[in-house]
């Protein structure tokens, strides 16, 4: 970190690389500024949904009761099936990577497909859980209704407890999110599937590729977090 | 110093980043592995250990990710440091929430006896009884 | 002492370049696509001015107000209680989010640091350019609240009034939401550019210590403004939605939207305050003459301000309903924010201390700020004690202390810098007797103002009412006509600056002899800043006289 890294002189415009940005030195160092920029970038989403898990959590504390019973109405399965989809996803996506990385030009458009059809099969399981949750009204306090087993009572109005409600309001706002960012993503990895498929990239330069499989791998990330705190909480 | 040190560079970055899928094939089976262990331990009744439990696997599957999938492990090492900045400024923001949540006093009323105030108020709906709090 | 012009380097002894930043291209639609950092700066400055015009007239108008305790001027009430709500509203929140989180990062930052780097540009121009946008659109959103219902809940948006009242909250919220990725993006940038961009020879410790400013407040700029994002994110969709997270009648906890929103803002009240220190650092050893004392300490007090400023944010929910064992941890901790502000402060001291001190215009803010700040931050200390916050908490002790740290400090310092580096922003030199009268009398008025709204504190007058007792009215009415002496200092000021843009090019490559890199280039600085990649041959803040050849 402590070393500087503009080190070759050259003049305005660089007309070996058509990437390359006049106020860097060396692609390299484009490079590497680029990364440090996605990681902060990464950094901020950590804190942005991290405000969500720090309510979360807190809420969790004031109704452990009603949060477990919460959890019985969201299908465990369906949670589950989607992990795995978001990790395969992750696994084509940093396929797609080493495949730029080879100058593979065929396979990183296919592997950036294949990245998005999972993306496409996560947003549709949700969306099935959604439409489920909304018929049942699991929904927020205000219109959260009791469901079977569901014991615990406010004590003081002698209603059903507001801590269901306050579970699927972190729930939608979590989740949804969480499915905005993918929603984001899909359009990124088309984007980039578009410039592949163009021969846009090659092992000399495949940042566009790189960051976004670092958003996409963070995406992953937060629902490594969301589908325990969500669907397996005992 | 520049130019060889910058081809020197590139070519530690060669040892280091898998030119080969091999890696990745691997780190997305022990992913589905600590997928399938921490749904099957949810089953299992561990008390308050459940939470726990899950969260550390989770955890561990994070720091797969990141080391693998996102190169943290072949990166510079700033990317790294920014990436645990991130989380240890969520963990500030954590405790110092729940140091507050976890010592306040006023979430139920001091004297609250672990009844429902609602049923221990109904027979006795008495001028004198408006305020259960008070007792 | 007599040696100090020997170590002005490049003192006009090139010839200007015909090209500079400002006139290499021409028309609207150039500077409207403009990647270059200093033109963006400037646009940033022009932003930001206008933001505290608009913040500043507001003020007057809070401050008119107070004039007497029946509101009357000529007869006639000024403002109703629901509109003087709406009106400190919005001073309070243009002021914040419009004008002083930009106006040093993003106006001078942006116009600076590449330069003190030896860079060509930001590290991505692009984003440089998409957070500026961010912040005009940000701007228009703040003002469409304002014309569509206005708000009245302060600048903090407190639950439950904030999601109860009426008016356009939502759509303000959403404003400060645009403004924070805005604040974001200047602060993904700087930080890269600080890691990658410097120019050889530059180590982390050669770099002058407005870039370790800079630098400190855009980690907090990263880490902090997402939880703004959210927070605020959550208060529209509890206003649309009635998500009940923080409505008690709902299951929800008000004090958490303090937790949430404090997270934020009080790092903020750093993102603010640390790039004013930064500019001190700059004026103090260029118009003492002097090395900077102590420069690593005050490296590393920046550094650690940016920390501390994330471990005391509760020291604001006092009285809120937080639990007396977080009000105890906080008030402890606040005080360790005092040790890298003393450092700095003593610091600045002996960087003085036998100095050749000159006193031209920005020497003259950087020693107001000195004062005000040490006001500022001494009574910080009591509000951070515990016992005493109880008493003072709202109550115009409170409104005095953060205006002598955000107004005395960051404003002034702001101030102060856009002198220093007006001749290079411009290629003008602005007349030196006003802009040093402009310093005094910017100075009185603001003490006349503020330094009355202790005593009205102390004295129990709460803050952001419109109603006061008849008692307060002397303290009140001079605090009144400070503002409008403060408001004609400002104007001079305003007024010195801009007539010299009707000049032709008249300032030295480097007018008041400083040592870091910005001033090796020309003033206006040509497109890419420099004509060949500088080296840095000296540490910054070297006034040694060159050695001479034998």
């Amino acid at each position: 970190m402590s070393t500087t890294s503009v080190d070759i002189h050259q003049p305005h415009g660089h007309p070996d690389d058509p990437h390359h940005q006049h106020h860097f030195a060396t692609m390299e160092q484009q490079f590497d500024t680029s990364k440090i920029g996605m990681w902060l970038f990464l950094a901020t989403e950590v804190l942005l949904f991290g405000g969500l898990f720090v309510g979360f959590g807190l809420m969790q504390a004031r109704y452990p009761q009603e949060f477990v019973e919460a959890h019985e109405h969201l299908q465990r399965p369906l949670g589950a099936l989607n992990t795995v989809v978001l990790l395969v996803s992750s696994f084509t996506m940093v396929m797609g990577v080493l495949s730029a990385q080879r100058n593979d030009k065929k396979k990183l458009v296919l592997f950036l497909i294949l990245t998005i059809i999972c993306a496409g099969i996560f947003l549709t399981v949700k969306y099935f859980e959604y439409s489920h949750k909304f018929e049942e009204h699991l929904l927020p306090p205000r219109w959260y209704h009791a469901q079977p087993g569901d014991t615990v009572k406010d004590p003081y109005t002698g209603q059903i407890s507001h801590g269901y409600g306050t579970f699927f309001a972190f729930y939608f706002m979590m989740t949804g999110l969480h499915g905005f960012h993918i929603l984001v993503g899909m359009i990124l990895l088309a984007w980039i599937a578009v410039r592949a498929h163009r021969g846009e990239f090659s092992k000399e330069y495949y940042t566009p590729v790189d960051l976004i499989g670092l958003y996409w791998h963070l995406v992953d990330l937060i629902w490594i977090y969301l589908f325990p705190l969500y669907y397996l909480i005992k | 110093m520049s130019t060889d040190q910058i081809i020197q560079h590139e070519e530690t970055d060669a040892d280091h980043e898998p030119h080969s899928s091999g890696v990745y094939v691997k780190t997305l089976i022990a992913l589905l592995i600590l997928t399938a262990i921490t749904v099957g331990a949810s089953y299992i009744d561990f008390g308050a250990g459940n939470v726990v439990i899950a969260l550390f696997i989770a955890t561990i599957k994070a720091t797969i990710v990141a080391l693998f999938f996102m190169h943290l492990r072949y990166d510079k090492p700033v990317n790294a440091v920014i990436a645990c900045a991130g989380f240890l400024f969520l963990g500030i923001f954590l405790m110092f929430c729940f140091i507050d949540f976890g010592s306040r006093d006023g979430l139920r009323p001091v004297n609250w006896n672990g009844k429902m105030p609602v049923e221990t108020a109904a027979p006795a709906p008495a001028p004198g009884a408006a305020a259960p709090a008070n007792k | 002492m007599e040696h100090t012009l020997t170590t002005q380097p490049h003192t006009g002894d090139r010839p200007r370049p015909a090209k500079n930043y400002l006139n290499a291209e021409k028309g609207i639609w150039s500077w409207m696509t403009t990647v270059d950092h200093k033109r963006i700066g400037v646009m940033y400055l022009v932003g930001v001015l206008s933001a505290f015009f608009v913040g500043g007239i507001f003020a007057l108008i809070v401050r008119l107000t107070l004039l007497t305790p029946s509101h009357k001027l000529f007869g006639k009430v000024l403002i109703t209680a629901q509109t003087y709500n709406r009106v400190f509203t919005l001073h309070g929140a243009i002021m914040v989010f419009l004008f002083i989180i930009p106006s040093v990062p993003a106006a001078l930052g942006n116009f600076v640091m590449p330069l003190m780097l030896g860079a060509k540009d930001v590290a991505f121009p692009r984003l440089n350019l998409a957070s500026f946008y961010l912040w005009v659109l940000g701007a228009v959103m703040a003002v469409c609240s304002m014309i569509f219902g206005a708000v009245d809940t302060g600048w903090t948006f407190y639950t439950p009034y904030s999601t109860t009242t009426d008016g356009a909250v939502t759509l303000m919220t959403m404003a400060v939401f645009v403004l924070g990725f805005s604040s974001i993006f200047t602060g993904i940038n700087f930080v890269a550019t600080v890691h990658k961009l410097r120019a050889p020879g530059i180590g982390w410790f050669d770099m002058p210590l407005f870039v370790w400013g800079i630098y400190s407040t855009a980690i907090i700029q990263v880490l902090a403004t997402p939880v703004l994002g959210i927070t605020l994110a959550l208060l529209a969709l509890e206003r649309v939605f009635s998500i009940g997270i923080f409505d008690p009648k709902l299951g929800g906890d008000p004090v958490l939207f303090q937790h949430f929103f404090w997270f934020y803002s009080h790092p903020a009240v750093y993102i603010m305050i640390l790039p004013g220190m930064a500019i001190i650092s700059e004026l103090i050893p260029t118009f003492s003459r002097k090395t900077m004392f102590g420069y690593r300490a005050v490296a590393y007090s920046s550094v650690s301000l940016a920390l501390l400023s994330f471990i005391v944010w509760g020291h604001h929910l006092f009285v809120a309903g937080q639990s007396q064992l977080a009000n105890v941890i906080f008030s402890a901790l606040t005080f360790l924010v005092a040790i890298p502000s003393g450092v700095k402060m003593f610091n600045w001291l002996g960087t003085m201390y036998k100095g050749n001190i000159s006193l031209e215009t920005p020497m003259m803010y950087a020693i107001s700020f000195l004062l005000l700040f040490a006001i500022g931050g001494l009574t910080g200390i009591f509000l951070g004690t515990l016992s005493t916050d109880v008493h003072l908490t709202d109550t115009y002790f409170v409104v005095a202390h953060f205006h002598y740290v955000m107004m005395g400090g960051t404003v002034i310092a702001f101030i102060g810098g856009l002198h220093y580096w007006w001749p290079k922003m411009t290629g003008r030199m602005y007349k030196e007797f006003w802009g040093q009268v402009g310093a005094v009398i910017v100075f009185i008025g603001f003490n006349m103002t503020f330094l009355t709204q202790f005593f009205l504190g102390s004295q129990g007058m709460p803050r952001r009412y419109y109603n006061y007792l008849d008692q307060y009215q002397p303290l009140h009415a001079f605090s009144t006509v400070g503002s409008w002496v403060l408001g004609l200092g400002l104007f001079l000021t305003a007024a010195n600056l801009l007539a010299s843009l009707r000049k032709p090019y008249d300032a030295p490559d480097n007018p008041w002899g400083g040592t870091t890199l910005e001033w090796q280039t020309s003033s206006p600085p040509i497109t890419h800043n420099f004509e060949d990649q500088p080296v840095l041959e000296k540490a910054p803040y070297d006034y040694r006289p060159e050695p001479v050849a034998h």
